[in-house]
């Protein structure tokens, strides 16, 4: 039935503990065939306890993990037909590159002509074609990472399981082989979890992405989603940079609602479908590049006007630290020629569409 | 030339080297220098040592079928305590470099245990097991199994039993080193890609332990062959080993020519194994246990 519906993993009511530790709340996830799934969140938040129980290595408190629709509480790793790629790569240090990756073939009885042909295929994929005799010892971090990628997709996995693999590559390689593991991942249309505490990974990446936060999702969306729309106060901290305020609703009607922030006054926030009643205390998140920095314009109705603090050079943009009254406020703007200076009073300006309304 | 500049780096090695090379130099190097002499010099009738170079001392040691059946059994020996050893030595180093127990240490602190006791007394202990008095006996003659003590000591297999005793921690502790270095995702990497627990264990932790294995066989090897102490408290009249002949000739006999030149043909023995296992192991794996 799971598998009509094109779910390869299911989680039903999956909770994690470790004595009277609760390292994963009740958790319920369908992931979709084929999709690219991230399971976003701070270390600590059960993320990689999550995807220990989907590959095997961590057993089940409660609840049940489908993988193509059949029950794997009790079924061990070695028959869950599963490929991992570990943070640390984990290559076989005394295998050759083309042993490491023909490894899984063998205990799947593979034909040698036959493992030979799919090994050069997925060095290929990686493309490191030219790497088969090398150890692993002698390849740099990124090629390492490669082959191990290599080593858990040539087994044709149900469900490619990626704990954290790009954090241990320098900045620039990491950026790079995330849009090569996301167009391999797409040639190959292969199921993928992704295990990530790095926002930008999450989403450039993923077709989905949880975000977990001590043991509990916190929202599943899609990358937009979970960015435009925080369910929660923690997504809308977590993502990016964001201004989250105590408000009190003054007036709401047809999806538009006033909002009295304390030291800013009156702002106008799309509610996003939710049903405020007048009186009734909330927060509002505001991204800090949502918040239009103006040095010469007015202060008129929509916008409310500023003290500029510290200016975080970053070359295309700026990050201001702004202050209003006693508050402090974060706003990333576009540079234009010059960034503001330190000092200077600026009017700021919020789109309603921008104030995401979220319960206090 | 040698240079007071700081920024002259070429002697800073042998300065820094210079208190062990010293100390090699003074105990190690100049003392067998003298033995290799003194392997040269014959005793005459009268107990006087007659200095020059006579070959006569190798010639009776390298001919000698009395010293080559010894020297046989000597290599026997230490080769049979090193296999026991290892067979016995893998699962506890394997318990604790794998346990979950929080204290770890409390665990190698009792594999140290062994060596606060003097190596002698450890021997000697085994007479208070095995003897005929001993408990293994008694309990025999109190469960009615036999009316005689049973004579079980002073044989082959109590020499390798107090060998086994003597070296088995140093075997446990070069293998719990090298299985500690292991990374436990290579195991589960192995798992995931179809590897049975066992499979797993033959394919990853086996082979990359086995530098462990070979540094802990090495020095229960070496330190098993070199022993006199424990056939002379443990062992038969026929389980002499190659150093209690080097122990007789010089502190019974006094015939320190003919000493010197049995110790030469066990060092330089240990040292071909020494050497052999550099060429395919290196040295420094020994280094890291102890480090």
């Amino acid at each position: 039935m799971s598998e009509a519906a094109g779910i390869s993993v299911e989680l039903k009511d999956v909770v994690k503990r470790y004595g009277a530790f609760t390292a994963v709340h009740n958790t319920n996830l369908d992931i979709e065939d084929g999709s690219f799934l991230t399971l976003l969140g701070p270390s600590g938040c059960g993320k990689t306890t999550t995807l220990r129980m989907i590959a095997g290595l961590t057993s089940i408190t409660e609840g049940d993990v489908l993988i193509k629709g059949r029950r794997v509480n009790d079924l061990p790793i070695h028959k869950r037909n599963l490929g991992i790629v570990f943070q640390n790569y984990a290559l076989f240090p005394h295998k050759s590159v083309f042993d490491n990756v023909a490894f899984g073939l063998k205990y799947r009885n593979v034909a040698k002509a036959d493992a030979a042909k799919r090994v050069k295929d997925a060095l290929e994929l990686v493309q490191l074609p030219q790497m088969a005799d090398r150890m692993p010892s002698q390849l740099s971090g990124g090629q390492q990472q490669r082959i191990a990628l290599a080593r858990a997709i040539v087994i044709q996995p149900d469900v490619l399981l990626l704990d954290e693999p790009l954090s241990a590559l320098d900045a620039n390689l990491r950026e790079d082989m995330r849009i090569e593991l996301k167009k391999i991942q797409h040639t190959l249309g292969v199921t993928t979890v992704f295990v990530t505490h790095d926002q930008s990974e999450a989403l450039a990446m993923s077709d989905k992405i949880v975000v977990m936060s001590a043991g509990h999702v916190e929202q599943v969306g899609t990358p937009e989603e979970v960015y435009n729309s925080p369910a929660s106060e923690f997504v809308a901290g977590f993502l990016g940079n964001s201004n989250i305020l105590d408000a009190t609703v003054s007036d709401a009607a047809e999806g538009r609602a006033k909002l009295d922030v304390d030291g800013l006054g009156t702002i106008l926030a799309d509610t996003g479908g939710r049903a405020l009643s007048k009186g009734g205390k909330v927060k509002v998140s505001i991204r800090a590049e949502k918040l239009y920095l103006d040095a010469d314009g007015e202060d008129d109705s929509s916008s409310f006007s500023a003290d500029v603090g510290t200016v975080d050079y970053q070359g295309q943009v700026a990050r201001y630290f702004l202050t209003v009254g006693d508050r402090q406020l974060q706003a990333i703007n576009p540079i234009d020629d010059h960034p503001i200076a330190e000092g200077k009073t600026v009017a700021v300006k919020i789109r309603a569409r921008d104030c995401v309304v979220l319960p206090a | 030339m040698a240079s007071l500049d700081p920024a002259d780096n070429t002697w800073q090695p042998w300065r820094l080297l210079a208190p062990s090379l010293t100390a090699i130099l003074l105990l190690l190097a100049i003392p067998v220098a003298f033995i290799a002499v003194y392997s040269f010099w014959l005793r005459t009738a009268t107990g006087a040592d007659v200095a020059g170079f006579h070959l006569d001392n190798w010639i009776e040691v390298l001919t000698d079928p009395f010293y080559r059946d010894i020297l046989g059994y000597t290599v026997w020996v230490a080769f049979a305590t090193t296999v026991i050893c290892a067979l016995a030595g893998y699962i506890p180093a394997y318990f604790i470099a794998t346990t979950q127990f929080k204290h770890k240490a409390f665990l190698l602190l009792l594999l140290m245990l062994p060596f606060w006791i003097s190596y002698i007394i450890r021997t000697m202990s085994w007479i208070n097991i095995l003897g005929s008095s001993g408990i293994v006996n008694a309990a025999l003659i109190w469960l009615g199994i036999t009316d005689e003590p049973i004579q079980m000591l002073y044989n082959q297999g109590t020499v390798i039993v107090g060998l086994v005793h003597f070296l088995l921690p140093f075997m446990i502790l070069n293998i719990y080193v090298s299985l500690y270095g292991i990374d436990r995702n290579l195991v589960d990497a192995a798992r995931s890609l179809g590897c049975t627990g066992w499979q797993a264990f033959r394919e990853v932790t086996l082979p990359l332990s086995m530098p462990g294995l070979a540094a802990g066989s090495l020095l229960c090897f070496v330190l098993g062959a070199g022993t006199y102490i424990t056939p002379l408290v443990l062992g038969g009249p026929t389980d002499a080993m190659f150093a209690n002949l080097v122990f007789d000739a010089i502190i019974t006999q006094l015939n320190w020519p003919l000493g010197s030149a049995l110790s030469l043909v066990l060092l330089i023995l240990l040292g071909l194994v020494v050497a052999v296992y550099n060429r395919f192991a290196g040295m420094n794996q020994i280094a890291k246990s102890f480090g």
